[in-house]
């Protein structure tokens, strides 16, 4: 069961330039291993609030964000040579509840980890967005592929702050596709049971 | 006679270690999950942890951008005379480590009524409790939030039994455990009141992954709770596979008459502790 010739170590993943037009973007499948380079905006809990807000306020996304990327992340300070010694990932789903108004704003696409809600997934599909998946716990790894940050908004915020970042070739999966296709409820009906009866807890 | 500066600096090297090197049996432990993990994309995934591994200790880089809340359990030995100002000495070494290796602060000043950052990722959480002989054993846990938030705590009654144990275990990383970066180390607590089981979840982690419970039947028990749990198919990164838990390590405790309380503290697959003795 389970066992397929796609996916990574058996494709070479699809480059993806961001910002993405939506015609990219419709082009990828839940499940492709992708490469992502160009500019992404951090944004955790509290940003996101402060996003709100501001949409609320004006009707449109502040500091330039249309079209663009929103990355579930806080980096560690500048290390190793690098603009941030660690970089992946938060939980997606605690952002759930305001990204329905941003990808109608014109959010394209978001990074994080972890499953998201039904109103995600149908807003995705209603606006032609992506939600890709970054490993979590990578993040130093992740951080090799981040080439430059710069403060944008709210620094007050700390690991919460608006950040720009540049982003060669960032691995990811496409979890949830422009159509509305979710990685992670096809992996749970094709994985479930799949593991042996004696597990592997040594 | 142990001077509460001593701990402090016990705190920061656990804290600077813990930060950018995967816990050896952790590491062990990824390796074997490789073998056994039946998902290419799976493999991958944990391909990719194993590197993140090797990057963070080369680089002296902190294995995750979510450095945590920092955990200091201090273990006193009986005949030991510890003096000072205790928290204080371990909230400065906390500062410092953070500053010093450059990593992230994520302190709320209080959950509710001002969320502000601290900056410095004081205060720790400190527990105490004794062990015969003299010395304190100073560990620490930097716990990230994703996971902690995967985390739970049932009173059951003791009629659930077993089974009810299994089941709400089992229930709560179904529900929780894709978003808290698998594969997961899974501590267990059964038993005590409802503010310490908890605690037993959590100091369930620290035990070493690959050794086995002492007692047969709480050992038979872990291996249920992870073959259960790896047949979720959550898998690597929770993208699916066949590894969802690299172990369930499971603490009991005495508990009242009419209670069965079960905590689930979920790790991550950067999980991260260190322990340093002071003598």
């Amino acid at each position: 069961m389970g066992e397929t010739e796609r996916g990574p170590g058996f494709a070479a993943a699809i480059e993806v330039s961001l910002p993405a037009t939506r015609k990219a973007l419709a082009a990828l499948r839940a499940g492709d291993e992708v490469v992502l380079t160009g500019p992404v905006y951090t944004a955790r809990d509290s940003t996101h609030e402060r996003l709100l807000t501001e949409l609320h306020l004006s009707g449109e996304l502040p500091h330039g964000l249309a079209g663009q990327t929103l990355f579930y992340a806080g980096p560690t300070p500048p290390a190793a040579g690098r603009p941030a010694g660690a970089l992946g990932p938060t939980t997606s789903k605690r952002m759930d509840r305001a990204t329905p108004a941003l990808l109608r704003a014109g959010i394209v696409a978001t990074i994080g980890k972890g499953p998201r809600s039904e109103e995600v997934r149908r807003a995705c599909a209603d606006n032609g967005a992506v939600y890709f998946a970054a490993v979590g716990g990578a993040a130093a790894l992740l951080a090799t592929h981040v080439t430059d940050a710069e403060m944008v908004a709210y620094p007050e915020l700390g690991a919460e702050a608006l950040m720009r970042l540049e982003l060669d070739r960032f691995p990811a999966f496409v979890a949830i596709d422009a159509c509305g296709e979710n990685l992670y409820l096809t992996v749970a009906l094709e994985w479930r049971g799949a593991a042996d009866a004696d597990g592997g807890d040594a | 006679m142990v001077a509460a500066e001593a701990i402090g600096s016990a705190v920061y090297d656990a804290i600077v270690l813990a930060a950018t090197t995967l816990r050896p049996d952790a590491l062990k432990a990824m390796r074997t999950a490789i073998e056994r993990e039946r998902s290419p994309r799976g493999r991958a995934i944990l391909v990719q942890l194993l590197e993140n591994a090797t990057i963070a200790a080369d680089d002296r880089v902190p294995l995750c951008q979510d450095t945590g809340s920092v955990w200091v359990l201090l273990e006193v030995g009986e005949h030991e005379c510890v003096c000072g100002d205790v928290p204080a000495a371990v909230d400065r070494a906390v500062a410092a480590a953070y500053a010093d290796a450059l990593l992230r602060t994520s302190i709320a000043r209080d959950a509710l009524v001002d969320r502000s950052n601290t900056g410095d990722n004081t205060p720790a959480f400190i527990d105490v409790t004794f062990r015969p002989g003299s010395g304190v054993t100073v560990t620490v846990m930097l716990k990230g939030g994703g996971s902690d938030n995967a985390s739970a705590v049932r009173m059951l009654a003791p009629g659930d039994g077993e089974a009810g144990v299994i089941r709400f275990v089992v229930e709560t990383v179904a529900r929780t455990g894709a978003s808290a970066c698998p594969p997961l180390l899974i501590g267990v607590g059964v038993g005590a009141t409802f503010d310490k089981v908890g605690g037993l979840a959590k100091k369930a982690l620290l035990r070493k992954i690959g050794s086995r419970h002492p007692d047969s039947g709480v050992a038979a028990l872990e291996r249920r709770l992870s073959a259960e749990i790896d047949a979720l198919g959550i898998g690597p990164g929770g993208l699916g596979g066949t590894v969802t838990a690299l172990a369930v390590h499971v603490l009991t405790a005495p508990c009242h008459i009419a209670s069965l309380p079960v905590a689930v503290n979920v790790g991550c697959s950067a999980v991260r502790s260190a322990s340093v003795e002071v003598v």
